[in-house]
C-alpha cells in the first residue's frame, strides 16, 4: 500500500514507525517544510531547544538513558555546524544518535548559498556514517538505514542532511523501506576456538583483571559480567565510560583505572599477568605511557569493532563480537574448564590487591577554613540521592570527583563525555535524560565553566517541564586547567581564572531568571539540608551554586605521558609497591 | 616500510572517493598511488591503492576503511601474485635528428606514439612502476615537456575473482 506525500510528512512518518518519541532541535530555512508536519504529530514530541548544540547533547543523554537512538535536528549552515561538536563527542563515546540536518535546494548545493555548509563533508570523520539526500523518494529508506547503522555494531551518530526540495517534492510512501547497506555487517558471534582460549588463560593465570570498558553496559551485558566475575573471582576495573556497569560496593570492585583512577585500579592493571579487556579500548588516559602499561599482562580484548583490537596493544586473544555474546560464551567456557577440574588460584593476588585497597583508599583533603570541599559534596550526593539516580557530569574536576566519591551500583547511571571531553556536556545530556526517563531523578554535576558554556538549556527545560537537578561545583575556575597549572607551570595561572569573586553570574539569580530554583551552599554543615532540599522540588528544575574551595586538586594522578607506575596519590605522594610477591 | 597493493570494491554512489581519501589522511597514512574506476558492475567501483606502510599499521587501516559503511570489500594484492599496471603519457621534445633515437626507445619498451609535431613526440607506455621509470630515465636526455601517469591499478593472477561474492551480496538487496 502506498499513499502520496511530501518528503516531509515522509520524514515525519519515517521517524513514528522507527519508535521516535523525542526530538530535540531547532527550525530554520531549510529545515522548515520538516518542522511543519511535524507540528502535527501526535507521536514525536518536538523539544525546542536554546542551542543546537544542546540539542545533541540531549539526544546523547537521552540515548544513554534509554538505550533507544536520541534524534537532534537543526537547520542547513550554522544550525548544522553547531550539531558538530555534539556528533564528535557522540562518535568518541559511541553514543547512538541520528542528526536531522536541512540543506539548501539541490539546485543551490555548492553555489555558496545562504545558509550553506558541506555538512556531510564537514562530519565525515566524526559520525559513524552520513548521507546526503537529494531525493524524496529516497527519505524512508535513509531513515530506516541512518536508525539501523545508529544502533548496531559498535554504536555511534549518523547524520542525515536532507536538502530542502526533497523536503517538498511529493513521493509514494510505503513501509517498510528495503535497507540498502551491502557494505555493513557487523560481527556479533565471538568465535567458539578465540573463547575456549580465553577461558583457558584465565585459568591459568595468577594474576588476572577484568578492564571493563563502555561496551559491555551498551551490549546490556553487567548481569553476565557479574556472573563471570563472581565466578571466576577475578578482580574487576571499571573505566570512566563504565561506572556502575559492576556495582562499586562489590568486593572484587577494584575502582576506576586511568589517570585519576584509584591505586588499586591502577596498581592491578599493572601488576596483572592476563587482561581480559572488554568493550574497552585501551585509551590513553587509562593506559598512560602505552610502553610500561601492563608490561607483564597477556590481553584478551573482545570488542565489537575489530579496529579496537590490537589498536594501542596487541591481542594475544583477539576476539569480535557483542559483549552480552563474549561474556556469556566465557561463562559457559569457564564451568566447561572448572568441570574438567581447572580452576584459576587467585590468593596471592588478592592479598596483593586488599592489601592496596586498604593501604591507598580514596581519600581528600580538608580546608581549615571552613570551607567546602568539593569531594565532600559528591559524598553527600551519593549518600543522600542513591543509587537509583542519574548522574550526568561535564568535563573537568567536577567530573572526577563525580566519578570517583559518587557510588555506582547500577549500569549507565552515570553519563558524560569520555573520549572527546566536552566542556558543557551535562546540563543538555540531563535534559535529555530526564526527558528519557521522566521517572527518574537526574543530577547534573557541573563545573561552573562548563556550567556556562551551555546553561541556556535550563530555560528549555523550565518551559518543557523538565525538572533536572544541578549541582555546580563553583570553584571559580577552570579547575582542571589550573590543576594543571599548579602542578605543571609553576603556579602561573593563565586564563583560568574565572573571577568568583564578582559574582558574574550569580548562579542563584541566574536559575531564577530561568524559571529554576537557585540554591546556594557554601559550608559543609548546609551540604546535606541545600540537596534535600533540592530533592522535595519535583516541578521545576533546581540549580545549587555550591561554593568549594579553588585549590582542591583531583588526586590520584598520573601525569600525561608517564607511566602508571609513577601514580601520585596526593602530591609527591606516591604509593609504595613492594608488598608484591 | 613496505609497499602494499590495496584493492578496494566500494559501492558506486557519490561521495565515496572523499570518505576513503579522508579516512588515509586522517589516521596519517600517505597513499602512493590511487586509481578509481568501473568494474563489471555497474554498481561497484574498483580502488587500487598502494601504501607505503609497516604491516601492523596497515591493518589498522584495512580496519578502519571496512568500517566505511560504503566499502564492499578489501583485498591486498600480493606483488608476485597480481598483474600491475600504470599508464603515463609523455611530451618528449625531438627534432628531426633525435626523433629516430627516441622512436627506438619507443619500440624498446613496447610504448606508442599517440601524436607527433615538429619538435615533440607524445609516447604512451604501460607497465609496473619500475618500467615507467626506467622508460623515463632513458627519455630525459632528449628534454620532456609534459608527463602524466595514472595511478596504478592491479588485478590477481588466475581464475577467481575478489568481486564474486560481493556482486553476491548486491543481488540479495536488489
Amino acid at each position: 500500500m502506498t499513499e502520496q506525500m511530501t518528503g516531509a510528512q515522509a520524514l515525519v512518518r519515517a521517524l513514528e514507525h522507527v519508535g521516535v518519541d523525542t526530538v530535540f532541535g531547532i527550525p530554520g530555512g531549510a529545515v522548515l517544510p520538516a518542522y511543519d508536519p511535524l507540528y502535527d504529530s501526535v507521536k514525536v514530541r518536538h523539544v525546542l531547544v536554546r542551542h543546537e548544540q544542546g540539542a545533541g547533547h540531549a539526544a546523547e543523554g537521552y540515548a544513554q538513558a534509554t538505550g533507544k537512538v536520541g534524534v537532534c535536528m537543526a537547520t542547513s549552515g550554522p544550525g548544522a555546524t553547531n550539531l558538530v561538536t555534539p556528533l564528535a563527542d557522540a562518535y568518541m563515546d559511541s553514543v547512538p544518535i541520528v542528526a536531522i540536518t536541512g540543506q539548501v535546494a539541490t539546485q543551490l548545493i555548492g553555489t555558496d548559498a545562504f545558509q550553506e555548509a558541506d555538512i556531510s563533508g564537514i562530519t565525515m570523520p566524526i559520525t559513524k556514517h552520513n548521507f546526503l539526500v537529494t531525493e524524496a523518494a529516497d527519505i524512508p529508506r535513509t531513515i530506516v538505514e541512518a536508525f539501523h547503522i545508529a544502533s548496531t555494531g559498535r554504536p555511534g551518530p549518523v547524520l542525515v542532511d536532507i536538502a530542502k526540495d526533497a523536503l517538498q517534492d511529493t513521493m509514494e510512501f510505503s513501509w517498510p523501506p528495503v535497507m540498502q547497506l551491502p557494505g555493513y555487517r557487523p560481527v556479533t558471534r565471538p568465535h567458539s576456538k578465540q573463547i575456549r582460549e580465553a577461558a583457558k588463560l584465565m585459568n591459568e593465570a595468577r594474576r588476572p583483571v577484568l578492564y571493563v570498558g563502555g561496551g559491555v553496559h551498551k551490549a546490556g551485558a553487567s548481569a553476565e559480567l557479574l556472573e563471570l566475575a563472581e565466578l571466576t573471582g577475578i578482580p574487576v576495573v571499571t573505566t570512566l565510560m563504565a561506572r556502575g556497569t559492576f556495582p562499586d560496593s562489590h568486593p572484587q570492585h577494584m575502582g576506576m583505572p586511568g589517570m585519576h583512577g584509584s591505586v588499586s585500579a591502577v596498581g592491578a592493571l599493572q601488576r596483572s599477568d592476563l587482561l581480559i579487556a572488554l568493550g574497552t579500548r585501551f585509551d590513553d588516559r587509562v593506559t598512560g605511557q602505552l610502553s610500561s602499561f601492563a608490561p607483564n599482562a597477556k590481553v584478551i580484548h573482545a570488542d565489537i569493532d575489530p579496529a579496537e583490537i590490537s589498536k594501542n596493544r596487541h591481542a594475544d586473544v583477539p576476539i569480535v563480537g557483542d559483549c552480552r555474546e563474549v561474556i556469556g560464551d566465557l561463562v559457559t567456557a569457564v564451568r566447561n574448564e572448572h568441570k574438567d577440574g581447572r580452576k584459576g588460584d587467585y590468593t596471592d593476588w588478592w592479598k596483593t590487591l586488599n592489601g592496596y585497597k586498604e593501604t591507598y583508599p580514596l581519600g581528600y583533603e580538608e580546608f581549615d577554613d571552613g570551607s567546602l570541599a568539593p569531594q565532600y559534596v559528591m559524598e553527600r550526593l551519593s549518600a543522600i540521592v542513591g543509587p537509583d539516580a542519574f548522574y550526568v557530569a561535564g568535563v573537568g574536576q567536577h567530573q572526577m570527583w563525580a566519578a570517583q566519591f559518587i557510588g555506582y551500583e547500577k549500569p549507565g547511571t552515570f553519563i558524560n563525555s569520555g573520549g572527546a571531553g566536552t566542556m558543557g556536556f551535562a546540563v543538555p545530556a540531563a535534559m535529555g535524560a530526564k526527558m528519557g526517563r521522566p521517572d527518574a531523578t537526574v543530577w547534573a554535576v557541573d563545573g561552573d565553566g562548563c556550567f556556562q558554556m551551555t546553561n541556556q538549556e535550563l530555560a528549555t527545560c523550565a518551559i518543557e517541564g523538565v525538572p533536572v537537578k544541578v549541582a555546580v561545583i563553583n570553584n571559580g575556575n577552570l579547575g582542571m586547567v589550573r590543576q594543571w597549572q599548579t602542578l605543571f607551570y609553576e603556579q602561573r595561572y593563565s586564563n583560568t581564572d574565572l573571577q568568583r569573586v564578582k559574582r558574574i553570574p550569580d548562579f542563584v539569580k541566574l536559575a531564577e531568571a530561568y524559571g529554576c530554583v537557585g540554591l546556594r551552599c557554601e559550608r559543609p554543615e548546609d551540604v546535606d539540608a541545600t540537596i534535600r532540599k533540592a530533592m522535595e522540588i519535583n516541578d521545576v528544575p533546581v540549580v545549587i551554586d555550591f561554593v568549594v574551595h579553588q585549590d582542591a586538586m583531583v588526586w590520584p594522578m598520573v601525569a600525561a605521558g608517564t607511566s602508571n607506575d609513577d601514580i601520585k596519590y596526593a602530591q609527591d605522594m606516591a604509593p609504595k609497591w613492594e608488598n608484591e610477591e | 616500510m613496505s609497499r602494499h597493493t590495496l584493492s578496494v570494491l566500494v559501492e558506486n554512489k557519490p561521495g565515496v572517493l572523499a570518505r576513503v581519501a579522508a579516512l588515509f589522511s586522517r589516521r596519517g597514512f600517505n597513499i602512493d598511488s590511487l586509481a578509481v574506476g568501473p568494474t563489471e558492475h555497474h554498481d561497484i567501483s574498483r580502488m587500487t591503492i598502494v601504501v607505503n606502510v609497516e604491516d601492523l599499521p596497515l591493518e589498522q587501516v584495512t580496519k578502519q576503511l571496512n568500517k566505511l559503511v560504503n566499502v564492499l570489500k578489501i583485498v591486498e594484492l600480493d606483488n608476485g601474485q597480481s598483474v600491475q599496471r600504470e599508464l603515463m603519457l609523455i611530451k618528449v621534445r625531438t627534432d628531426a635528428e633525435s626523433r629516430g633515437h627516441v622512436l627506438e626507445l619507443v619500440n624498446l619498451f613496447r610504448a606508442r606514439c599517440v601524436d607527433v609535431s615538429t619538435d615533440a613526440v607524445t609516447i604512451e607506455v604501460t607497465g609496473t612502476t619500475d618500467k615507467l621509470q626506467a622508460f623515463v630515465r632513458v627519455l630525459e636526455p632528449y628534454g620532456i615537456k609534459e608527463l602524466v601517469q595514472s595511478g596504478m591499478v592491479a588485478v590477481g593472477r588466475g581464475a577467481r575473482s575478489i568481486t564474486d561474492r560481493s556482486l553476491r551480496a548486491l543481488d540479495r538487496i536488489a
